[in-house]
């Protein structure tokens, strides 16, 4: 008799580039990325930082609804984001809008998916995405479905989905890396383990010593990234794709990461859960203060770089919410106009009934 | 007597039973150390440890599975959904296996379990966090689906529903957690599940309802004494079985009916109510039973949920049909 257990969990181990310190300790698997793009990546991570403070004050007052902050997760989500092409399909959870920005979705949809209103979900016919998920790890399947549609329609792209810790302990979580096994569907699936699944830390999650080792019961590649670090995340999921689209299987990437902020702002408290300490210890992996250190140590970024990036995003920002609040209201017969191609009887009558009402 | 929101008064149900019996358990996401995401079981898992009071990995159907082992094993569990817009993902746990444990396996084993989740709309949530899924669950055989609308029968329902010996579904609707308090008895008593209650007498009209609901008929009821009509309002509290007697008592004085739900209007309780009177005792109405329900829309984006919800104002409307019928 012969247990495995101990021999697979030590294979996993955390895949980095950028250390803290922003030093370069692997040098082998530095993305080929131009001076552009390295600068490219640093403005959308304070950019997106600037989005999630501004959000969040917004959300406080009364101007944004439903919000789950992304502070700490930046590499994570733009990272990957960073590696995909304009046709991939992204199928994100309810903390995944800013990869939807930097996708194509505009700002004030965002906005309104957070005011709850439809036409937040509206999305242009460029952007290939699903809206935001709400029901844990309900993505991961459809991400299945997504990534072996593209394979039968012999199309050069992937279907990625994102979920966290906690999504990890869902049946659908497993259906959907064992479907996209079983087919070799081109996905690729995250999982941003930031640590707590609203207030349950992962180890009272499962009693597995990675996520990522999930991947070897499915029988696909799964790995370990430094959630923190843009470079490691960006060359984990550019590497998951080359092997998506040539036919060689799904991966399955967690990344080591942590929202800085609530679980959302609908009265999630952390010090009910969290330690200063955790919390210090990881804002000294903040990922932008390493990118930035690596990019100034290639002089590639200034304060100055940096203030521009700010004054946009605010400008921006200014501007999306107006064109939010510009939204006409939801109506009842908006709703019902919703529900299907052609109306049965039953709402055809309801709709008549909604339009007088809302016509006094 | 204490004064206590209805949320006080389910955690205070809680605490009375995983004093009075060793076997109740009471688990789910972010129920332990963070009290539940309301708050419902804050305190819990301090005063009886983590062996009563438990987190659970993220997984509904993970939950409901493990609440039917649980009981398999002698224990009374009091899972938490944490809202009832993700019952779909234990929809089997709960409609397919234990809704029928008694039943197949002849009396033998029986699921003890009371499942508890915050339900209904008003209150923003994201998407598919609010809905009126009773109506689902009101037509699965071998659950019984109470709806408290006062933290004296909340206390009172689920302390009855963690002692019944079947599968009780506890639906707490989100936005009474906290909208007013009331006077709830220290210790322990009970309400009887399947009983309705007269919230207000009145001779003219019958409006039935429950959950939040019924603070809609009782602020139409208000309105409709100013006009001179005298609403009787009954809180069905139970929608499965539901306690048909009081009904058409009510019925039968004031041969006039309105049946309120926040629910849709397709199939749902309202429209098993409806029914149910035309059968027995239509020679004693006066006019059709009319409903007022929300339209059958999936439930609205938070930001439409105003115009969406029924409130006492459609209620007053139909009053009126029937009234002047």
């Amino acid at each position: 008799m012969k247990y495995v257990l101990d021999n697979v969990e030590s294979q996993f181990e955390m895949f980095q580039i950028l250390n803290e310190d922003g030093k370069i300790v692997n040098k082998n698997s530095m993305p080929d990325l131009s001076d552009e793009e390295l600068k490219e990546l640093m403005r959308r991570m304070v950019y997106t930082r600037i989005l999630d403070q501004r959000s969040i004050a917004l959300n406080r007052q009364g101007r944004l609804g439903f919000y789950a902050p992304t502070a700490g997760q930046e590499a994570s989500q733009l990272g990957s984001q960073f590696a995909l092409e304009k046709e991939d399909f992204i199928l994100p959870g309810y903390r995944d809008v800013p990869q939807l920005i930097w996708q194509g979705l505009p700002l004030y949809q965002a906005f309104l998916f957070s005011k709850g209103h439809f036409h937040g979900n509206q999305f242009p016919d460029e952007l290939h995405a699903l809206s935001p998920q709400i029901i844990i790890g309900a993505q991961y399947v459809q991400a299945a479905g997504v990534a072996l549609g593209i394979k039968k329609r012999g199309k050069k792209n992937v279907a990625i989905t994102y979920t966290g810790d906690g999504g990890t302990s869902q049946g659908d979580f497993y259906e959907g890396i064992n479907f996209a096994g079983a087919y070799k569907a081109p996905a690729i699936f995250i999982v941003q383990n930031n640590r707590f699944a609203i207030s349950v830390p992962v180890e009272k999650q499962t009693n597995a010593k990675t996520l990522a080792q999930k991947s070897v019961a499915a029988g696909i590649e799964g790995i370990q990234v430094d959630g923190m670090d843009v470079l490691a995340v960006y060359a984990a999921t550019q590497a998951a794709r080359e092997r998506a689209i040539n036919g060689e299987g799904p991966t399955l990437i967690e990344t080591l990461t942590y929202r800085f902020g609530p679980h959302t702002m609908s009265g999630d408290d952390p010090t009910r859960y969290r330690t200063e300490d955790m919390d210090n210890e990881w804002e000294k992996r903040d990922p932008l203060v390493r990118f930035r250190k690596f990019l100034e140590s290639k002089k590639l970024w200034t304060e100055e770089d940096e203030n521009k990036v700010i004054e946009e995003a605010k400008e921006d920002i200014k501007k999306a919410i107006k064109q939010a609040e510009e939204q006409p209201k939801q109506k009842v017969t908006d709703l019902i106009g919703n529900m299907f191609e052609e109306l049965p009887s039953n709402l055809q009558e309801q709709m008549e009934i909604y339009k007088e009402k809302e016509s006094k | 007597m204490a004064q206590m929101t209805m949320i006080q008064a389910i955690t205070d149900a809680m605490r009375v039973e995983l004093k009075n019996d060793e076997n109740v358990l009471v688990f789910g996401e972010d129920v332990g150390q963070n009290g539940g995401v309301f708050r419902a079981t804050e305190g819990l898992q301090d005063e009886f440890g983590e062996d009563r009071v438990f987190d659970t990995p993220l997984a509904e159907s993970g939950i409901g599975g493990l609440a039917i082992g649980l009981a398999l094993q002698g224990y009374r569990p009091v899972p938490e959904i944490q809202f009832f817009g993700f019952v779909y993902e234990v929809i089997d746990s709960i409609s397919g296996q234990m809704a029928r444990m008694r039943y197949r396996s002849g009396g033998h084993h029986t699921a003890p379990i009371t499942v508890r989740a915050p339900f209904g709309g008003g209150v923003h949530t994201p998407e598919m966090h609010a809905d009126s899924l009773e109506g689902l669950m009101a037509q699965q055989p071998g659950l019984k689906v109470v709806i408290p609308s006062t933290p004296y029968e909340a206390k009172g329902l689920l302390i009855s529903a963690i002692r019944d010996n079947d599968p009780v579904i506890f639906l707490e609707h989100m936005k009474l957690y906290r909208s007013f308090r009331g006077e709830v008895p220290e210790g322990e008593y009970t309400v009887e599940i399947g009983k309705a209650d007269v919230k207000k007498e009145g001779n003219d009209v019958t409006l039935i309802a429950y959950g939040a609901m019924v603070h809609a008929c009782l602020k139409a009821a208000e309105e409709l004494e100013k006009d001179g009509i005298s609403a009787e309002v009954v809180d069905l509290r139970t929608v499965s079985p539901i306690d048909y007697d009081t009904v058409l008592e009510s019925v039968k004085k004031t041969n006039r009916v309105v049946v309120v739900q926040e629910a849709q209007r397709q199939a749902g309780v309202a429209a098993n109510v409806v029914a149910e009177i035309q059968e027995r005792a239509i020679l004693h109405l006066e006019a059709p039973v009319l409903r007022v329900a929300a339209a059958d829309t999936i439930y609205p984006f938070s930001d439409a949920e105003e115009v969406w919800l029924p409130n006492h104002q459609d209620i007053i409307e139909k009053v009126n049909i029937v009234i002047n019928f």
